[in-house]
């Protein structure tokens, strides 16, 4: 049996058709939607030179200097922890819309949590706000998991819901006296306190790098999922689960719990990304501090095939992208919304593997050359 | 051929990397970071942008900007500026005081200007642009009062924030004066000026709230509805065009809307303009001359900073009494007479 899990892991690390899956593919799928960006901007009247500056800012503005990388990482970072949870539940047969929500109501905890642990030294107070914004992105992704053990409510629908009930929630509490900024009269939180952020790690270069000891939350989450996912008794039901539920409940295994603990599990890493933007980069909620990270993440975990190391790869795309995108705007006067179809566009491209294998066939084994 | 097309394709790409390099070179830049309403937001976004524009033709100067998709980007997008040649970096809106204000005082050399935002004490290096927008919504409001046939006039604005409620504060206390003068009343749905809430959209990006918020306040009984919300209001305009303006009339803010959204220009009956291209432009200006200066700039009636945008097409509809009455109030503003804030 051991024996059996430990091929079967090292057969997901490292065959070669893994290797295909996670790297060639979406490195062809990046290409691709490169020339079809490049094709787009050009049908929209961007000159060739202007697409040449941009793509060479997309570089430049993700991967060229101190900053860049370190705002490429403080993109990642959200993208990550919130795709972890994602691909776990993919992995257990459930579709999770609700990272969105899960980041929300996660960070917006993790505020109230360090604002009213502020005065404790760091070392309780930031453990202490991030634990309130796992638990809370664990306890509102386990009502959809809950509904869906108990009632058959199915996760897609109760996910989308529950994230429009999160953000008119936020609307709300962050107007209520206990969370709002004193003085103001819009919606916007106290700022966290020193004590409860996560600290800048660079600001010793220069003050403007924003990267955050949030990366290395990333990393440790990145290994407990691998854990979890492939080393541990709960992940196996995870998995079971996914493959054949109806094998899995023949099995002995229980179903409903481990419904509502995939979902809890993955709501406490999407909690974990909302705590991660609100403790290390925004030091505050507001409305629409999520930005679309629980969206982007979807997109995060697929192109990472539900994989913790895909995830973790795919997530720092995303977030080059993000940043280098930034860039691209400040550099050629590219339009931001040219940079939504361009990573649109890699999606679209990895979603479909066997385009992508039509269209560079020489990067693919042949069909039965094992 | 499916080989051929892409490996063009790829020549393509690298001509175009090859052809990055050459591009023109200017002395001085001006650069503009957006809030989440975005450049082409019809409104607040792109009348400063319109600024950095005109400075750009007449100084000849280079202009660039960054648009902010969340509140997460503000930070990020001022920081890329930094690393950039930017002279003067101006960022728009309210909503961007506190990524600037974070952003000054890191960087005390770069200089900054704020448009909306005044800060106290203030920074050195910031220009404050601020702009006494409820005197020029005073008239707007007088105008609704004298024009309305229910007698009863609507507003919303995005968020509850300082620059947005000045527009609301005079439109009510406008109305408010009309009714003093005329022994009138007539009614103003979504602003109460005593406990400072109102109707808000929270977002300065969803023209379907636009229009959905319109619609409660027709339905309400409005005839005139003031959107004080960037391209929002622009949902709103789209509603008036359907209902025709016989039914429901516009106020646009910021711009002249007449204008910009051309579309739709005979639902306006007026605009609340606020120049902040003119006090962009002006920035861009002194600083371009090294005569930058932190502190503050106030846009008045006075100094044309704020204004009434003319009626275009319903310039007949607005009666001459009414036209007559505003150029004295007007006047009555601009020499403390009447004051717009009690």
């Amino acid at each position: 049996m051991s024996d059996a899990m430990d091929k079967a892991t090292h057969g997901r690390l490292l065959g070669r058709t893994q290797v295909e899956d996670l790297v060639i593919v979406p490195l062809f799928a990046f290409v691709a939607a490169l020339i079809l960006g490049a094709v787009v901007m050009a049908t929209t009247g961007v000159d060739l030179a202007t697409i040449g500056t941009s793509y060479v800012a997309l570089v430049k503005g993700s991967v060229g200097s101190v900053n860049a990388v370190s705002e490429t990482l403080t993109a990642a970072a959200p993208l990550v922890l919130a795709g972890l949870g994602l691909a776990l539940g993919f992995r257990a047969g459930l579709f999770n819309i609700g990272a969105e929500g899960q980041v929300v109501m996660g960070g917006l905890a993790a505020v109230v949590a360090g604002v009213a642990l502020g005065d404790l030294p760091a070392i309780i107070a930031l453990p202490g706000a991030l634990l309130a914004g796992a638990l809370t992105g664990a306890f509102y992704a386990g009502i959809a998991g809950w509904l869906r053990a108990v009632t058959g409510a199915h996760e897609v629908i109760s996910t989308i819901m529950l994230n429009l009930i999160s953000f008119r929630l936020l609307d709300y509490l962050l107007s209520t006296p206990l969370i709002q900024k004193e003085g103001r009269a819009d919606p916007i939180s106290k700022s966290v306190p020193d004590a409860a952020e996560l600290p800048r790690l660079l600001t010793f270069i220069d003050a403007n790098l924003r990267v955050h000891a949030g990366i290395f939350l990333m990393l440790i989450m990145v290994g407990v999922a691998y854990w979890l996912l492939f080393r541990s008794k709960l992940g196996f039901e995870f998995r079971a689960a996914g493959e054949n539920p109806v094998a899995a409940r023949f099995a002995g295994m229980n179903a409903s719990l481990t419904i509502i603990l995939a979902m809890a599990i993955a709501g406490a890493l999407a909690g974990l990304a909302g705590a991660n933007q609100t403790l290390g980069v925004l030091d505050r909620a507001t409305p629409g501090f999520s930005a679309g990270i629980g969206f982007n993440a979807i997109a995060v975990a697929l192109m990472g095939r539900s994989h913790p190391v895909g995830v973790l790869l795919a997530g720092i795309l995303f977030g080059a992208l993000e940043a280098g995108g930034r860039q691209m705007q400040v550099d050629a006067g590219v339009s931001i919304d040219l940079i939504a179809i361009i990573q649109s566009l890699i999606i679209v491209f990895i979603a479909a593997p066997l385009l992508v294998k039509a269209l560079f066939p020489w990067g693919f084994r042949r069909e039965g050359s094992e | 051929m499916r080989h051929s097309g892409s490996k063009m394709c790829f020549a393509a790409l690298v001509t175009a990397f090859g052809l990055a390099a050459a591009s023109p070179a200017f002395s001085f830049t001006a650069c503009q970071v957006t809030d989440t309403g975005g450049i082409d937001d019809n409104s607040f976004n792109q009348t400063a942008w319109k600024g950095v524009q005109d400075a750009q033709k007449e100084l000849g100067v280079d202009g660039r900007f960054l648009e902010s998709q969340a509140e997460t980007d503000y930070d990020a997008n001022i920081n890329s500026l930094i690393d950039g040649d930017c002279d003067v970096i101006i960022t728009v809106g309210f909503l961007l005081g506190d990524a600037t204000e974070k952003a000054a005082k890191a960087n005390p050399d770069q200089p900054f200007s704020i448009v909306d935002f005044a800060y106290d004490p203030i920074i050195p290096n910031v220009l404050g642009q601020v702009y006494a927008t409820d005197q020029a919504a005073f008239l707007a409001g007088y105008l609704a009062a004298g024009m309305t046939q229910t007698k009863i006039l609507g507003t919303f604005g995005g968020i509850n924030i300082p620059p947005v409620t000045i527009f609301m504060d005079g439109f009510v206390r406008g109305a408010n004066y009309w009714n003093e003068v005329k022994g009138d009343s007539v009614l103003v749905l979504g602003w109460d000026l005593e406990s400072r809430e109102g109707l808000f959209t929270n977002n300065f990006d969803n023209l379907d709230d636009g229009r959905a918020y319109a619609q409660n306040l027709y339905d309400e009984g409005a005839d005139i509805v003031l959107p004080v919300a960037g391209p929002v209001g622009l949902g709103s305009a789209t509603l008036a065009d359907e209902l025709g303006v016989d039914r429901l009339k516009i106020i646009g803010v910021d711009a002249d809307l007449y204008f910009t959204d051309t579309e739709r220009q005979h639902v306006y009956l007026t605009s609340v303009t606020k120049r902040m291209d003119a006090t962009v432009a002006h920035v861009i200006k002194t600083t371009l001359n090294g005569e930058f200066m932190g502190g503050l700039l106030v846009g008045t009636l006075d100094n044309g900073g704020v204004d009434l945008a003319p009626f275009h097409d319903m310039e007949d509809a607005v009666p001459d009494e009414l036209k007559a009455e505003l150029e004295a109030l007007r006047a009555h503003i601009i020499d403390g007479s009447v004051s717009v804030s009690d």
